[in-house]
């Protein structure tokens, strides 16, 4: 039995203050500037001078608390704090380089949402934003994330498995492949307007998976991570979580789940194919062409000193739970 | 202005440029206030600060002869040591913070990844011009000292190289490089030509 014994400088979920109050905390203050100095001062001089000194006031993207069911499984996991997880994102959509997403997002809209999921299929639906928090029991599910760059991060997410979304709309014989699509949106989204921001890929961005990867329990619908619904960028309002491959697999904000006969195009690979592969497997074993993939930096709480080089498991850890569905092929040709 | 008042305070200038952006990053680096992952902030930062020193290097002395000042080739040395130390920083940081003093895994990137035999070649160019800008080396090298010099052109290149092989997509920003290159190399056309 694991004994925890609470540290006095322990914070209970008590202790937290709620997000919309830390994001209101400029208004509070101004409020309170206004009562002070709207005494002493017109009301307009307060006005220029609390803008001036507030410029920073950009409204965030609001994120809401979850239902869901805790993960007790992984607790020994060290978890990267949620500061880290949402600030340090590879979503080309809004900027290449990892600060700017959460940086050019928070403007963005995910109501209302449509998620179609198509094709090979009995049943074809279209999900509302609602639908995608509503229409399955949440569970949290703490991964690992291993960035292809060699980075790596847990993460609990809070989610449902494809596996059920996909027995909803019943797939048929002839259903080979899911294909997953971002959503397209020049408008809201800085870096398919522009090539520079945007690191020079193609867009939408588009993934796949194999049905028997798709269909495995692990593979996971996230809508939330830390408790709360997603922020955009991380991949709001829905994104796929497959723990044992490359983090670029894990395709955000989708729009589109098609089931297809043939495997479908995915964004990385289109780009460099010899660097990318469709499957994108953890593997030690194989490096990248222009880096080891043999150990990882996991990126947990601290400065430049405080993070550990760790070695990079086969399957990302998880090969008890994937290996089998990979049996017979060359992972080194089909990487 | 005397030139010599004139020197020294560009120089002072130089310092402080090159320096306080310096400090400011280690600062923020260990006080976990670089982002999510400062490894890559702080390589990145002084690889592309040392391209930049490099680019500004080689600006001195056209800039000198269009507008006859020529005191400021004193200010070049500097400039060039400055190149140097982002780029010893540079490396430390990958041998610290991103492979994290594992020589084997250090060794082997560096002979299996083109992109940094690359860049470990002009590292060890950029220390060879560094070391010999003393005074003293420089007199006993007579005239090898500018032919060892002349090497700084083919390494500004390589380096311009070494960044674009090593970027993920976006190529935007290596070819900008590029064309700086190109810029401040084709002020030595006729040089270049006598030397090739």
């Amino acid at each position: 039995m694991l004994i925890n014994t609470p540290k006095n400088s322990t914070l209970n979920d008590s202790d937290v203050t709620d997000e919309n109050i830390y994001h209101g905390r400029r208004s509070l203050l101004k409020k309170m500037g206004f009562i002070g100095a709207g005494t002493l001062l017109g009301n307009s001089i307060v006005n220029q001078a609390s803008a001036g000194l507030f410029g920073d006031d950009e409204p965030r993207f609001i994120t809401t608390a979850l239902d869901y069911k805790k993960d007790i499984s992984n607790l020994d996991l060290a978890k990267t704090p949620e500061q880290k997880v949402i600030s340090h994102n590879n979503f080309y959509e809004f900027g290449a380089k990892k600060e700017q997403p959460a940086q050019l997002s928070q403007q963005f809209n995910v109501k209302p949402w449509q998620l179609s999921i198509s094709g090979e299929c009995d049943n074809p639906i279209t999900l509302d934003y609602d639908d995608l928090l509503t229409m399955f029991p949440l569970e949290e599910r703490i991964y690992r994330m291993r960035c292809v760059e060699a980075w790596s991060m847990v993460i609990p997410w809070v989610g449902f498995s494809l596996a059920s979304l996909l027995k909803k709309v019943a797939p048929n014989s002839r259903a080979k492949y899911v294909a997953f699509e971002t959503l397209y949106d020049p408008e809201q989204m800085p870096g398919q307007e522009n090539r520079r921001l945007g690191g020079g890929i193609r867009y939408p961005y588009v993934e796949g998976l194999r049905i028997d990867e798709a269909m495995n329990p692990l593979t996971l619908m996230s809508v939330g991570l830390y408790g709360k619904t997603l922020p955009p960028q991380n991949g709001a309002p829905i994104r796929l979580v497959v723990p044992w491959k490359y983090g670029f697999k894990g395709i955000k904000s989708i729009v589109g789940i098609k089931l297809v006969e043939q495997q479908p195009p995915t964004t990385w690979n289109l780009l460099a194919a010899k660097e990318y592969g469709f499957y994108a497997n953890v593997n030690p074993n194989h490096d990248h062409p222009r880096w080891s993939q043999a150990s990882e930096r996991r990126i947990t709480s601290g400065g430049l000193f405080s993070r550990n080089r760790i070695a990079t498991l086969p399957f990302n850890g998880y090969g008890e739970e994937v290996a089998a569905l990979y049996q017979g092929m060359d992972l080194s040709t089909y990487y | 202005m005397k030139n010599n008042n004139k020197v020294f305070l560009l120089k002072s200038f130089i310092h402080l440029a090159a320096l306080l952006p310096l400090i400011n990053l280690y600062w923020q680096a260990f006080a976990d206030q670089l982002g999510a992952d400062p490894v890559e902030r702080v390589i990145h930062f002084t690889g592309i600060g040392s391209l930049n020193l490099l680019l500004i290097t080689l600006c001195v002395s056209p800039l000198a002869k269009i507008i006859k000042q020529g005191y400021l080739l004193q200010t070049r040395r500097l400039l060039g040591l400055y190149a140097f130390v982002y780029a010893v920083f540079h490396l430390i940081n990958f041998l610290a913070f991103e492979v994290q003093f594992d020589g084997a895994l250090f060794i082997s990137e560096v002979i299996k990844r083109p992109y940094i035999t690359i860049g470990m070649a002009a590292f060890i160019l950029l220390s060879l011009l560094a070391i010999t800008s003393l005074n003293r080396l420089k007199r006993k090298m007579g005239k090898s000292w500018q032919t060892l010099h002349n090497y700084s052109y083919l390494l500004v290149v390589v380096v311009t190289v070494h960044f674009y092989w090593s970027v993920k997509s976006e190529l935007t920003s290596p070819l900008l490089y590029f064309l700086l290159c190109f810029m401040v190399l084709s002020f030595r056309l006729k040089k270049l030509k006598r030397l090739l």
